[in-house]
């Protein structure tokens, strides 16, 4: 009877030793100064949108002059772990909703409120807010179900090569981690950290806003924000960083 | 719609030294930028951080087009009484922004 | 009618020209540069004509700063800050940014202790200077080299 109990342990000790190390977060490769910045709640910038959110959670809005506070209550409770499971697929349309897209799925249907345009203040500070209650929190997407067919076409966009420099987003985020890129460190590519202050902007940013970048870095087309295109490759980053934390507001250079 | 974000104790000891962290929303447009058509973007800064503690000016910065976008500045001071603290940020047009902080000394 | 040789000498001078107008015309509105002298210039200015020494003063910035746009630093400056015996104002120049005057901290024995902080903007690597004006009229000051590997200016999607 021990011995059988003994080989049940050493078997779920084992699978449990399978299961894959997170990837590490570009945090890791900012420089010290930087790594400190957003460490201190006190001199991270992405943390005025996080108060600003804040304040935006809290005020009415919207033909029925409702408050996110009024149905969802004090978001540090019913926010907490809601951004390290999104993407993630709307009942309704069967489709890949990230947190923008809830938001103002949510103020269009119980709000009567226009839906926000991404990279507004607003929209990216109630964006930080609610991934900022999940910060410290590892990643865990659902990828079962209707998720699997938005997954595999995240995936495959993620593995193609791209634009006039023919690049996939593999080749770097995958084959060539931690190597140089003239002054930077290729990193592998982890969506944990968005919305996120970027110094290169001088402002906060979505997650669309840097793939679109990346895009760009490829010189591939550049999609739009909230496309299909980005919200399945979103669910693949999302499934990818399986176990690392939610760092919102990150910064980056 | 400015932000402005102040992190420091709520309460202190009389005669403690506290450090107090402040950032506020603001492009600190250099004048040095221009747009997409090749057209200057006008210059767009904040000139002046003051900090009044119980109606005292305790701390006073100039910003120049050389500090970073959405500012941030840390300094101390001495915890001398419970009081309000008022922190005002104006930019070259004069337009002002103005937080409040209170500070309880034991 | 003119011969080959004045042709090629407008050619070249036409283009000379409009090399130098699409150069000055990249720095907008007018050119603007701080030299190690306009920075001189500045800090006499500040200073009201006093020498800062070296010492007292100590300027915390990384040697290598990878985005120009944000660079963060401490300044902390031995001092009692007491009301005979305090430090009343820092000055922070550069000799490389457009304008040799980056920020202004204006302090008193209210601080307790004589210490800012704050991300300032890096055109190109330089030496970042930082000088304290005591209350006694002394005036010291440090530096610090920083190399920069991306300027801020570049707007980067």
């Amino acid at each position: 009877m021990r011995r059988s109990w003994f080989g049940i342990f050493f078997l779920a000790a084992s699978l449990q030793a399978a299961a894959a190390e997170p990837l590490t977060s570009a945090r890791e490769f900012l420089p010290a100064e930087l790594k400190v910045l957003q460490a201190d709640d006190g001199a991270n910038p992405g943390m005025l949108w996080v108060e600003r959110g804040q304040k935006l959670w809290s005020t009415p809005d919207g033909a029925q002059s409702k408050s996110c506070l009024e149905c969802h209550g004090e978001a540090a409770a019913s926010m907490r772990g809601v951004a390290a499971r999104y993407p993630a697929i709307d009942a309704a349309s069967g489709r890949p909703m990230n947190l923008e897209l809830r938001i103002n799925n949510c103020r269009t249907a119980n709000m009567a409120a226009t839906p926000l345009k991404y990279e507004t203040d607003d929209l990216l500070a109630l964006t930080a807010f609610i991934a900022n209650q999940s910060r410290g929190m590892p990643v865990a997407v659902r990828i079962d179900g209707p998720a699997a067919a938005h997954l595999e076409a995240g995936k495959t966009f993620y593995f193609e090569r791209q634009g006039q420099l023919n690049l996939s987003c593999s080749q770097c985020h995958d084959d060539n981690v931690g190597r140089r890129l003239r002054g930077d460190r290729i990193s592998s590519g982890l969506p944990t950290a968005y919305p996120a202050y970027r110094l290169d902007w001088q402002k906060m940013g979505s997650l669309h806003r840097r793939l679109r970048a990346c895009s760009l870095g490829v010189r591939a087309e550049q999609f739009d924000f909230g496309s299909q295109q980005y919200l399945d490759l979103e669910l693949y980053l999302a499934a990818r960083a399986a176990g690392a934390e939610i760092e919102t507001p990150g910064v980056r250079k | 719609m400015r932000t402005a974000r102040i992190v420091m104790p709520k309460t202190a000891k009389k005669g403690e030294i506290i450090e107090i962290k402040t950032l506020v929303t603001h492009p600190m447009e250099t004048g040095y930028r221009r747009d997409d058509m090749g057209k200057a973007i006008p210059r767009d800064i904040i000139t002046l951080l003051t900090v009044q503690y119980a109606g005292e000016e305790v701390f006073r910065m100039d910003m120049f087009p050389g500090v970073a976008a959405n500012p941030f500045a840390a300094f101390t001071t001495i915890a001398t009484e419970t009081g309000e603290l008022v922190f005002t940020w104006t930019d070259e047009k004069g337009e002002a922004h103005v937080e409040k902080a209170t500070l309880t000394v034991t | 009618m003119t011969n080959s040789h004045d042709h090629h000498l407008d050619r070249r001078s036409l283009l000379q020209g409009a090399v130098v107008v699409i150069g000055a015309a990249a720095l907008a509105p007018a050119t603007v540069v701080a030299t190690p002298e306009s920075m001189s210039a500045a800090m006499s200015n500040a200073l009201g004509g006093v020498t800062p020494k070296p010492g007292r003063i100590k300027l915390d910035i990384s040697p290598l700063a990878e985005n120009g746009n944000s660079v963060p630093l401490t300044v902390t400056v031995e001092s009692p800050m007491t009301a005979a015996d305090h430090v009343k104002s820092i000055y922070l120049f550069s000799p490389e940014n457009p304008l040799p005057d980056i920020a202004r901290f204006h302090i008193g024995p209210r601080a307790g202790r004589a210490q800012v902080k704050t991300s300032i903007r890096l055109a190109t690597s330089q030496r970042v200077h930082a000088v304290a004006m005591m209350s006694d009229g002394s005036a010291w000051a440090d530096s610090a080299e920083v190399i920069v590997t991306l300027s801020a200016c570049i707007d980067a999607g």
